[in-house]
């Protein structure tokens, strides 16, 4: 019992770390579910060629000498901004060519394309790299080096910067969906498409307005990422956005603040248990089933919950 | 004259003809009414009229220009809204939302210039309530501005319809089955609602009723359809003597029997 509140405010730290990282993406799975009824199971993939493409900026920033002279905080605006641009083009982009043209077809086709999809990125992205250099792995430049030491916590400097560049992101995107006429569009659509478009909205132009501000947030998360734990390969999505829909779904898949809920519980749930696992069950198991219980998670709230912690029970569309 | 002009619309769903060669014309700032019994291709005339569906054949003209076969959303642009005969209003969100949904279209933001907040989007957006809200009160429905649209009485629920019709900002407003499923006093308000649009927004209304008496009280001219066919059309008096309506919606034998008696 020592050890758990030993640990429990280093627990704290990474697991908000991890879990606003969920969270985010949470948010790009649950939007577009909200509207398509479709796991995009690109998305993160989406994530990863953020992480990719904010560390080629920043290597370029840094090969022009801006890093150097510029506060980091600054520099990571234009990263995260060029990133955020380029990836929800990209997203916006795969919806127009792979699901726009499936969009009467039935749902598993389209759940299917979206896991091509995400094969198609990990190797196009694999394959860029292995160009400029031999490896697939990639180390980002530290923007945030260094850490805080408070009464014997450590907090690196990026913890922080993640942080609340997360929660800005999510409060950017709350006065988005809720206080703007393309949120609100984006509302109407998830209810009834046929009724938003005979009230004067493009439902394709809003489909693809979710799509960018998903993968952009999505994207910029990669870039979070990338400068926080510092090292990335082409396969980091894959884990990570299962667990980030296992996020919406805990929050209530289609429920924007759920996703935000989830993302932030199972990041400290995760943490939590990769610290204590091994002194809970006795050495039984150790911190390397932290995955294990993240999606035991998932399996029980799909059995005793299955519309989420946050969501209201379906009603089913007749 | 005529701002909306329908010309021998045809709708086929595999070998079924829904509608079958059906020409209306929509005068100014008048209320037209297309009646005729349950399943004799009124809603599907609508539909096709908001670019739902594509029209087999004919053409539909919203002063001049051909709107047929185009999108829901272009058509709504073009000045053509609508109401539905089984509710369809946005649920969860606020009853002033469902109204500025309607505003969509008319309110300038690009995304680009929501996204990073540029100056005069939030005015706009601050316009667009208020515009909204009068909306609201013109159907009587402000003081719920800010309840769920799914909490409101089944007669709030149609004004409400309306109110986020109007926002469109039509020229045309089609109204499907209006007073269906409403007691006499909704229905009475409900007419004096419809015949004030008319009257202050110089509206064009067409109308889909089965409530013949409100029908012949605010109906300017009457299209009778049946089974996909327009059997009838006439001035109100001339329609509620029409052999053939009768015989339509009461059977052969009442038809006889009226004019036995008349």
């Amino acid at each position: 019992m020592t050890q758990v509140w030993d640990t429990l405010p280093q627990v704290l730290i990474d697991g908000l770390t991890l879990g606003a990282i969920y969270a985010i993406i949470a948010l790009g799975y649950t939007m577009v579910y909200g509207i398509l009824e479709l796991i995009n199971f690109a998305h993160g993939e989406i994530f990863m060629a953020g992480a990719f493409i904010g560390t080629a900026v920043l290597i370029g920033l840094t090969g022009l000498g801006w890093v150097a002279v510029m506060p980091a905080i600054f520099v990571l605006l234009i990263v995260l901004v060029i990133t955020g641009g380029l990836t929800g083009m990209l997203g916006m982009g795969i919806e127009r060519l792979a699901y726009r043209p499936l969009r009467k077809a039935s749902k598993l086709i389209t759940l299917i394309t979206a896991i091509g999809v995400s094969f198609l990125l990990q190797d196009i992205v694999r394959f860029i790299t292995e160009t400029q250099q031999n490896n697939y792995i990639v180390n980002t430049p530290s923007l945030f080096p260094g850490s805080l030491s408070v009464s014997g916590l450590n907090i690196r400097y990026s913890f922080l910067v993640v942080i609340i560049v997360a929660i800005l992101m999510m409060i950017a995107l709350e006065f988005f969906v809720n206080r703007t006429k393309w949120g609100l569009a984006m509302r109407a659509v998830a209810q009834d498409q046929d009724t938003a478009s005979l009230m004067s909205v493009n439902v394709n132009k809003v489909i693809s307005v979710t799509f960018f501000v998903g993968s952009a947030l999505g994207g910029a998360t990669g870039v979070l990422f990338a400068i926080h734990y510092g090292t990335i390969d082409p396969y980091i999505g894959f884990i990570l956005g299962l667990k980030a829909f296992t996020a919406a779904v805990l929050g209530g898949i289609g429920n924007i603040r759920g996703a935000m809920a989830g993302g932030m519980l199972l990041g400290l749930l995760e943490m939590f248990a990769a610290a204590n696992l091994s002194a809970i069950t006795a050495g039984l198991l150790s911190s390397e089933y932290k995955d294990v219980f993240a999606f035991a998670i998932l399996i029980l709230v799909l059995i005793f919950r299955p519309e989420g912690l946050f969501g209201r029970a379906a009603i089913e569309k007749v | 004259m005529a701002i909306l002009e329908v010309e021998k619309l045809t709708k086929t769903f595999g070998g079924l003809t829904a509608n079958k060669e059906i020409s209306l014309q929509a005068e100014a700032n008048k209320i037209t009414a297309v009646i005729g019994p349950n399943g004799a291709g009124k809603t599907t005339f609508f539909n096709m009229i908001t670019g739902v569906y594509k029209p087999t054949s004919g053409s539909i003209k919203l002063r001049g220009e051909s709107i047929g076969g185009l999108k829901p959303h272009t058509v709504a642009k073009k000045g053509i809204s609508r109401t539905f005969q089984n509710i369809r209003l946005f649920g969860p969100i606020t009853v002033l939302e469902n109204v500025l949904v309607g505003m969509h279209t008319h309110l300038k933001a690009g995304i680009f210039g929501t996204i990073f907040h540029l100056p005069g989007v939030d005015r706009e957006e601050r316009i667009a309530e208020r515009e909204a809200y009068r909306l609201l009160e013109y159907v009587g429905l402000e003081e719920h501005y800010n309840d769920e649209a799914a909490s409101l009485s089944y007669g709030s629920q149609r004004r409400l319809e309306i109110a986020r019709a109007l926002a469109t900002k039509p020229s045309v407003l089609l109204l499907d089955e209006p007073a269906a499923g409403m007691n006499p006093k909704e229905t009475a308000d409900l007419t004096g609602l419809i015949q004030k649009i008319k009257q202050e927004m110089d509206m064009t209304i067409i109308l889909i009723e089965h409530d013949m008496k409100l029908v012949m009280e605010i109906s300017d001219y009457i299209y009778v359809l049946d089974h996909g066919e327009l059997i009838a059309e006439g001035l109100p008096a001339q329609i509620r003597h029409d052999k053939k309506v009768i015989e339509a919606y009461l059977g052969k034998g009442a038809a006889e029997e009226q004019e036995a008696e008349g």
